[in-house]
Formats: structure tokens, sequence, C-alpha cells
């Protein structure tokens, strides 16, 4: 037996970044001296984790099955190390119109205590990394980018804030993330013993406030990659073990399960949220990818502007959904056909644990991307039918 | 990691049980826990030739596809119907009720012995 896309057999990962939502980062068992660690890597290996090389750091792929984990935070809670993520920091007088300039949205404007999505283009309007920025100060923001591209991101605002009256610092080594995700969350976080966080239950989806655990300011933003209410907690990175083990204890009694990134992955497709690397590259415009929204071009000035002013062509790939029957997955670099053309790529895609058919995105040509358009997947030589569906595939607003 | 010492074992991480000149065919824990949790099989027709190193089938989990090679070269006398219905099986018990196939041997392909095969996965 062997991975279609990576064999089982052993070989150097090297410490190249390898996206986990592709379906070649699942034997991440072997540890080059190169991949980063989590603060909280000694309570994933007491955990018995297995791990995977995320864009260069060790990371929990899972802690026992993929499928458990999932059903977790739809059904109870789950709890997430993202340590890996970049946490940038900018402050000073100029930073809301550094924000401005560097990202594709207004920043200067959102209120303190909220979280805003946004996007970091190139000159040519194309997306070099997605982001949440939260307004954690009058003068004060907190960016957070992927894992993958850190450096690109810190050195990207840093050359954009230059004229601006501002710092930007790249806290990432120094800030731990804990995501807590799933209907019990709430319940969890209300329930840890240490944690000063007053206003929880009132705090608005991309909302953030300023909390204390044990002494220690966190923030708690009530945002997410998973499609369910939740939370998460940016915390010192010397304080994680302890909150993470504070909250193990407060989520015993309420379904809480430890959570790795491979059920991340099904539960962000299913909620329709694109993953860096795979719905959004460097090639790609908003427009293309239902990100639209989160251009504004109501600012005279920015980078990527003109680029977006420009459009795309007529034929450029559109992201959508696509559902089809049966248990077989299309899954990333898959090609998408019609009458035997090629028309398009799945971006993603996997047998979704939630709803029980496959689901998947694809990048295709847009005179398909209509709703209840059937075109198929080439799953590995055999053509399944796939119809293109409304996105996301899964709400959780929807089943309530 | 169990590796039951009565089977004999491929690199492509199968194990193979010989009852006469009936062989049962399935998956490695190893295997397994690398795969994830598996939500489909693809698993050969009885009656159906195999030639020992060809692809007779898959093994998917929510992650990755696993191909599935054929041990030994014969005819394929049964697929598991009990795993194609819960595919989880092959997870929770991968050397007994989640085996994939069995066939009736003409030929041997490449086996190795429960020591080797620990080894490999050991290097």
């Amino acid at each position: 037996m062997c991975n279609s896309h990576e064999t089982l057999r052993h070989r150097n990962r090297g410490g190249v970044p390898s996206p986990i939502a592709g379906n070649e980062s699942t034997f991440g068992v072997f540890v080059t001296e190169s991949l980063k660690l989590s603060p909280l890597d000694g309570i994933h290996r007491e955990l018995g984790a297995s791990f995977t090389d995320f864009a260069g750091w060790d990371m929990p792929v899972r802690y026992s099955s993929d499928l458990a984990e999932h059903h977790a935070v739809r059904s109870a809670a789950g709890i997430f190390d993202l340590s890996h993520m970049a946490e940038i920091y900018v402050g000073g007088p100029g930073a809301g119109a550094a924000l401005d300039f560097a990202l594709s949205g207004i920043l200067s404007n959102i209120p303190l205590g909220r979280a805003k999505y946004s996007l970091l283009l190139n000159n040519q309007g194309c997306i070099v990394d997605d982001l949440v920025v939260y307004r954690t100060g009058d003068e004060e923001f907190l960016v957070v980018a992927n894992a993958g591209n850190r450096h690109v991101a810190v050195e990207a605002i840093r050359e954009r804030a230059r004229g601006f009256e501002c710092v930007v610092r790249d806290d990432s080594d120094s800030v731990a993330l804990v995501a807590i995700q799933g209907p019990n969350s709430l319940d969890i976080l209300e329930n840890i013993d240490g944690l000063e966080a007053g206003g929880l239950a009132e705090l608005g989806y991309y909302r953030c406030l300023s909390a204390t655990f044990r002494g220690t300011t966190v923030l708690i933003g009530r945002t997410g990659y998973t499609g369910e209410d939740g939370f998460e907690v940016y915390v010192p990175a010397s304080d994680a073990a302890e909150l993470w083990r504070a909250a193990t204890v407060a989520g015993e009694s309420r379904g809480l399960q430890a959570c790795g990134l491979a059920c991340r992955d099904t539960l962000r497709l299913e909620a329709g949220m694109p993953l860096y690397g795979h719905e959004l590259n460097e090639s790609l415009k908003p427009v293309q990818v239902n990100a639209a929204r989160a251009v504004d071009l109501t600012k005279d000035n920015f980078v990527g502007r003109d680029g977006i002013m420009a459009g795309v062509t007529a034929s450029a790939a559109v992201l959508v959904g696509l559902k089809s029957d049966g248990k077989r997955a299309g899954r990333a670099d898959y090609a998408v056909e019609s009458n035997g053309r090629t028309i398009g790529t799945v971006t993603s895609g996997a047998l979704s644990p939630t709803l029980g058919y496959p689901i998947a995105f694809a990048l295709i040509e847009p005179e398909f991307a209509e709703l209840g358009t059937v075109v198929s997947i080439d799953v590995r030589g055999t053509a399944i039918p796939a119809t293109v569906v409304s996105l996301p595939f899964y709400s959780r607003k929807a089943r309530a | 990691m169990s590796i039951p010492t009565d089977l004999q074992y491929t690199s492509e991480h199968e194990w193979v049980r010989f009852d006469g000149d009936l062989a049962v065919v399935g998956i490695t824990q190893y295997a397994a826990d690398a795969l994830g949790d598996i939500v489909y099989v693809d698993l050969p027709k009885a009656g159906k030739t195999i030639v020992a190193g060809s692809v007779v089938g898959e093994a998917e989990s929510t992650k990755s596809v696993g191909e599935l090679f054929a041990p030994v070269s014969g005819e394929i006398v049964e697929g598991n119907q009990s795993v194609v219905d819960s595919p989880e099986l092959v997870n929770s018990d991968p050397y007994g009720d989640g085996w994939l196939f069995s066939v009736r041997v003409s030929s041997l392909g490449e086996l190795i012995s429960a020591d080797a095969y620990a080894a490999l996965i050991a290097e």
C-alpha cells in the first residue's frame, strides 16, 4: 500500500513548507531539527499526538481520530494549538493609516474591540496573504497572518508602514494562540480557573476583549476557523501550557477534545473558509475567490489598488463549491472537467464528516460557475459528477 | 505498535495470512494510523485475476488516499463487504475484522517477515 501523493516510505521532510490542507502531509512523524516547536509541544507529546510539518512547524495533526475531533467541535468543543500563526503588532499614532495603506480594507476606523478580515495584496492586486486584524488599543492593532507567510507579511507591512508614525513588530515567537471552538466553548471559557474575562457572553462575533489569566494579560477574540461559535486566546508563550491545562480541566465535563490540524482543515472546508496556498494565492485577485468584500475601493491609495481596478479577464477562473454523491472525494489538484475537457482544478476537497457527502472548493472557468451546473471531477481516472452549490457547505445557523 | 508475528508483510504496508493456497490481505496498523480515519475503500471484485505488485484498490481517509497493491498473484475469492460498509474497521481492527480481501494464490510477490517489517517502519 502506498500513498498516491507521498509514499508511506520514510523520507526526509527537510522542513519544506507543506500545507496541511493538501493530501500530502499526513505522515509528518519524522521530525527534522529544522522544525520549530510550539510552546505547547510537551503537552501534545504527553497526549500522544501525531505530528505534521506545517509551514516549518512540528504541529499536531491529530490526537486520536480526525473524525472524532471534527465531530467534537460540531457537537461540543475542541481545543486547538495555533501557535504557529504569525502575530504582528502595529502600534503608534499612524498605525491605522499605515494599515489602510498596507492592507485591502479600512482598518483605521474599526472600533476598539473589533476584528476585521483583510487581505495583503501585491502591486498587481493579487493575494499575498489573508489576515485578521484586531483593534487592541486606540493606536494599537494585532495583525494575525498565516504561518507560512509570516516573514513575507512582516516584511511587507514593515515596508509599507515606512513614513507612517508607527512601529511594526513580529511577536510570533513570544505569543501563543489557543483556540476553543464549538457550542460549549463559552461555557468552558467561563469555567477556566484563573481566567478573568468580563463580558464574554455578550462578546459578539469578530469582537475581542482584553482579559487576564492568573495575572497575565491575554486577548480573547470571538473568532475562529471552524464554522462554530468559538474563541481564540492570544497568550504569552510562557503561559500557554498553563492555560491549556486549565482549559482542559474546565472542559472535562463539557466534551472538550484536543483537536489537530487535520480536523481544522475539514471544519474550515465545510464552513466555506478559504486556506492560503489552496483557495488563495499570489496569482489570484479577490474578486475571483469571493473576497471582494475585503477590499475597500473608497480608499484613495493602498497597495494593490491599481491592480484591483484593472479587474480580471472574462475567462479568469472563479472559486466555487462542489458537492458530489457517494463517498469518493475530489482532492487538491484534481482536474475538474466538462464534456471531457478540463475546465478547472480542485483546490481542497474531502468527504464531509458532518454532511456525509464529498465537498470541494474548485477554481473553474466562469461559464460553469452558475449554481446547479453539473461538472465532473477526475478522481484518479474516474469521472465523479459534481454540482456547483452555494457556500458555505455547512452553516450552524442553518442547522439550528 | 503491534506487528503480529504469524503474518507476512510487504514493504507497501500490507499483511498476508496464509491458509493453504488461500491468502487473506489487509493493511498494517502502521499504515492505518498513518492514513487516519479511513472513510472509503475500493476493493477488487471476486473472480478478478490480480498480479503481485499491481494496484488493486484504494483506501481513503479524510486526509489521504492510499493505493492497495497486490501482495500475491492469483484470483480474488472475496472482498470484505463489512469493510466496504464500515471502513472504520480498518482502523479499529486492521489484522482482524478489518481484513480487505482474500486471494486464491498462484504465485507469491515479495514478502517479508514481521521482524523485517518492524525494522522497516522503525527506520
